[in-house]
């Protein structure tokens, strides 16, 4: 059966499953007595599982089945919930994603998480899983197979064996391995399985058959079958079929597997009754809503490769030049029936625009989800207790941007964990509060993103930082002592630079802030520092909405037409030139008792003139901060939403615009940066 | 045995000129050109390329040739280079030619009155004198800078 056309649903799923398990997993840790949330990590596992299996992702569907043993045994209270336990829990998910990745970027999502699988195994039966030792972890690998397998027999498969258990019948479990320089694989496995269909019944082979035909496996493969001759005899049997490495044969023990597959439909028996449950209480419903408001509202999603969205929206901008000019032809045939096709047609694109540009457009959740867990490890990491809160994880931000942010935010994470964040005993000593606090919040603001990352811990300690500074070279004493605070914060992002008085694993690794800070300016952003020593410091990253869409003032200036974003501008404003006032070659207008610096678009953008001045100023009244000024302008077009687009590589550094923007007509409009002109 | 080049030429003022053809991605008739305030004097602005703003650059100023007004042969050639996108403001294009790479000689020390920087090369193809153009050269912002501080 061909899986790939399920594959990207199947990736896509999986990542929201185990998503939502983390996210859950840190809600447990914080209210362990809520076992409900338990069920909701079950079910997203029992998912996965089932999902794997289905994929024939095996390595995913065995280590998400012993997790789900152990979520089981916690439900059931048999486990008692410790931050040991999480560790590996987590760690689980980790080797999970792991596959889902690769899986994702085409590999077979194998991996070796034999030590994982002891551990929960470990927690299964009521041990400690800290005392996993190395030589352990090989010991159980032998025991982990039989288990895997045995585990995993369907109620048919079961009645077969139990039935030919009845009659006399051996039941045998066979390891083959294969030799390693083996070429036919698959023809070895024909030839196994006719050696072993002769002797008696095969039940059962691990991997599957279909996968054993198509040589998925490695070199190892397990069978089991029924046959009424022993073992040593079946050895030999398939020893003489050549490239054959080791045959190993276990016999089933019956009694213990019905064991454990009664267990097992008890349990299965127990989800769905509080499945029922759930869903015949709606008061529980509603409280679990309120629980968890963040859980994604649908699943129903499919990736798209952002070359395509690219070239959809250019062939779009090319369909919305032509509308333009059809538009016009319309007009000056008059003709009825062609108007309102015509119109019928701009109310379309116009929807059609409005999807197309969202479609770029993404959550910052989706980088924001993965830092609970990675904080949460770190803080185990380093002994330190820190509370991470998350604030405007819906903000949106344009696709490429997304994809470039999250590595820098990693980066200033784990230095506000590293060296903001102190010991809780240094913490107790400075007399606050045990736990340490990150804030990481997001927020639009005009036609940036604000990205704000918020310790109460050490803070800067300025006097070490230039004390480094000076000894790196990076500085020298005169300037030292001419640098402001903030300028002094600043160096921390200067190359090879680091404060940090031993290279920890944590945030040393060899790379700086520089890195961090080259990465946002290369997306057209800054990032900023503020400290307070024993307070805290904020890193403040700014970004454009590069190529998202925002609303701008159409305005002509002679003509020419300039667009002015939305959110710099105050308001516009008709005045009279005889209102015009001179202040120090400065010309001036009163605004509502202010006095406004005003800014004359034709003389600063140097627009060849071809129209007298008129009586009246048409005037856009803009802030930077809290400063305002005037921009005066011929007239006023309209407001419209547009798409920004860069002015490219070539014209990096062109004066007072921020980027373009192409109109309806096919045009191109600049977009006026106000943060340049007002000073 | 000789390999050969596959260039673009194309003509300003009464000069053949030409370009690698691998660096150029298009040629087009002229399009509207939004003037972008306080750039380079070559720099006439930028046009809507299939939804890619794409700064031009008119030669014959980046040359020191007197401007004209553009006409119906007027074109754009759409250059490629380290990632940019340029469009190149030419009196007429409209000949692919392949040129022996042996009969490219170093550009004499004057050729008209274009800067000499900008030229990697001559070819002389039966009676046609091709001037090959350095692109990095032609389009470099250093030079930018220069021509801006002399002007």
């Amino acid at each position: 059966m061909d899986m790939n056309q399920y594959l990207e649903v199947f990736i896509e799923e999986s990542k929201e499953h185990l998503q939502m398990c983390s996210e859950q997993m840190l809600v447990l840790e914080k209210n362990p007595e809520d076992l409900s949330i338990v069920n909701e990590i079950f079910r997203s596992a029992h998912t996965l599982k089932g999902m794997s299996a289905t994929m024939g992702y095996e390595d995913l569907a065995n280590l998400t089945h012993k997790m789900e043993n152990v979520l089981d045994a916690i439900r059931n209270s048999q486990i008692i919930l410790t931050p040991e336990l999480f560790d590996v829990l987590f760690l689980a998910v980790d080797d999970l994603e792991a596959m889902v990745m690769s899986i994702a970027e085409g590999g077979d999502g194998k991996r070796n998480v034999k030590s994982v699988v002891r551990q929960l195994e470990l927690i299964e039966n009521g041990e400690s899983p800290v005392s996993t030792s190395i030589a352990e972890v090989a010991a159980s690998v032998a025991l982990e197979k039989e288990e895997m397998i045995a585990g995993e027999y369907d109620e048919f498969e079961w009645t077969v064996l139990q039935q030919s258990n009845d009659q006399g019948f051996n039941s045998f479990e066979i390891s083959i391995g294969l030799r390693e320089d083996c070429l036919l694989k698959a023809a070895r496995v024909f030839m196994v399985f006719e050696v072993l269909e002769k002797s008696g019944e095969v039940i059962k082979s691990h991997p599957p058959v279909e996968l054993l035909e198509e040589e998925q496996f490695d070199q190892q493969f397990t069978v089991t079958m029924v046959t009424t001759e022993s073992s040593e005899v079946i050895k030999k049997k398939i020893m003489k079929v050549s490239e054959v490495d080791h045959v190993v044969i276990n016999t089933l023990d019956l009694e213990g597997l019905r064991h454990a597959a009664n267990v097992k439909v008890d349990k299965v028996a127990e989800v769905q009754e509080q499945e029922t449950n759930h869903a015949v209480l709606p008061t529980d419903i509603n409280e679990k809503k309120k629980q968890s408001p963040a859980k994604p509202a649908s699943s129903k999603t499919i990736r798209v490769n952002i070359e395509r969205l690219d070239i959809l929206m250019n062939l779009f901008e090319e369909l919305v030049i032509d509308r333009g000019r059809l538009d016009q032809i319309s007009s000056d045939l008059d003709n009825q029936e062609l108007h309102e096709t015509v119109e019928r047609m701009s109310r379309i694109t116009s929807d059609l625009q409005t999807i197309v540009l969202n479609m770029r457009m993404v959550p910052v959740e989706t980088v924001f989800n993965r830092f609970p867990k990675m904080v949460r490890q770190l803080a185990r990491d380093l002994n330190k207790k820190v509370d991470l809160e998350i604030i405007g994880a819906e903000t949106e931000l344009d696709r490429t941007v997304i994809d470039e942010i999250g590595d820098p935010l990693v980066h200033l994470l784990r230095n506000a964990m590293d060296h903001g964040i102190e010991t809780p005993e240094e913490r107790l000593a400075k007399g606050k509060v045990e736990e340490g606090k990150i804030l990481l919040k997001a927020y639009h603001s005009g036609n940036h993103v604000f990205i704000e990352i918020d310790d109460d811990g050490a803070g800067i300690n300025k006097e070490r930082v230039l004390n480094k500074a000076l000894s790196n070279g990076i500085l020298t004493k005169e300037t030292a002592a001419t640098l402001s605070d903030k300028q002094i914060y600043e160096l921390i992002f200067a190359s090879g630079f680091s404060t940090a008085e031993t290279i920890s694993d944590v945030s040393g690794r060899g790379v700086g802030l520089d890195v961090v800070k080259n990465t946002i300016e290369s997306l057209g952003g800054t990032v900023t520092i503020d400290s307070k020593e024993n307070e805290g410091s904020i890193f403040l990253i700014q970004l454009p909405l590069t190529l998202s869409i925002i609303s701008v003032m159409l305005v002509a200036i002679q003509n020419e037409k300039y667009a002015i974003p939305l959110s710099s501008i105050i308001e516009t404003a008709i005045i009279k030139k005889e209102d015009i006032m001179n202040a120090h070659n400065q010309q001036v207008i009163d605004f509502r008792g202010k006095v406004l610096p005003l800014l004359f678009l034709k003389d600063i953008f140097e627009v060849p003139f071809s129209q007298e001045d008129e009586e009246f100023l048409s005037v856009v009244i803009v802030r930077k901060g809290d400063k305002l000024a005037g921009l005066v302008v011929d007239s006023f077009i309209g407001q419209l939403e547009i798409v920004l687009k860069s002015l490219g590589n070539y014209l990096t550094t062109a004066f007072a615009i921020s980027g373009a923007t192409i109109l309806g007509d096919g045009q191109v409009a600049l977009i006026i940066d106000c943060n340049t002109l007002i000073h | 045995m000789s390999q050969d080049m596959k260039v673009i030429v194309f003509q300003i003022k009464d000069k053949e000129y030409a370009i690698p053809v691998d660096k150029v991605s298009g040629i087009e008739k002229l399009l509207h050109i939004t003037r972008v305030p306080k750039a380079a004097l070559f720099v006439k602005g930028v046009i809507n390329l299939r939804g890619v703003i794409t700064p031009i650059i008119d030669l014959r100023v980046r040359f020191g040739f007197e401007e004209v007004e553009y006409d119906g042969s007027t074109r754009i050639i759409i250059v490629i280079l380290d990632d940019m996108e340029v469009g190149l403001i030419v009196d007429s294009a409209n000949d692919v030619l392949d040129i022996p790479v042996d009969s490219i000689e170093p550009q004499p020390e004057v050729v008209g009155h274009v800067a000499s920087e900008y030229i990697s090369g001559v070819a002389k193809i039966e009676k046609r004198l091709l001037v090959l153009i350095n692109l990095k050269k032609a389009l470099s912002l250093e030079m930018t800078e220069n021509i801006l501080r002399e002007g």
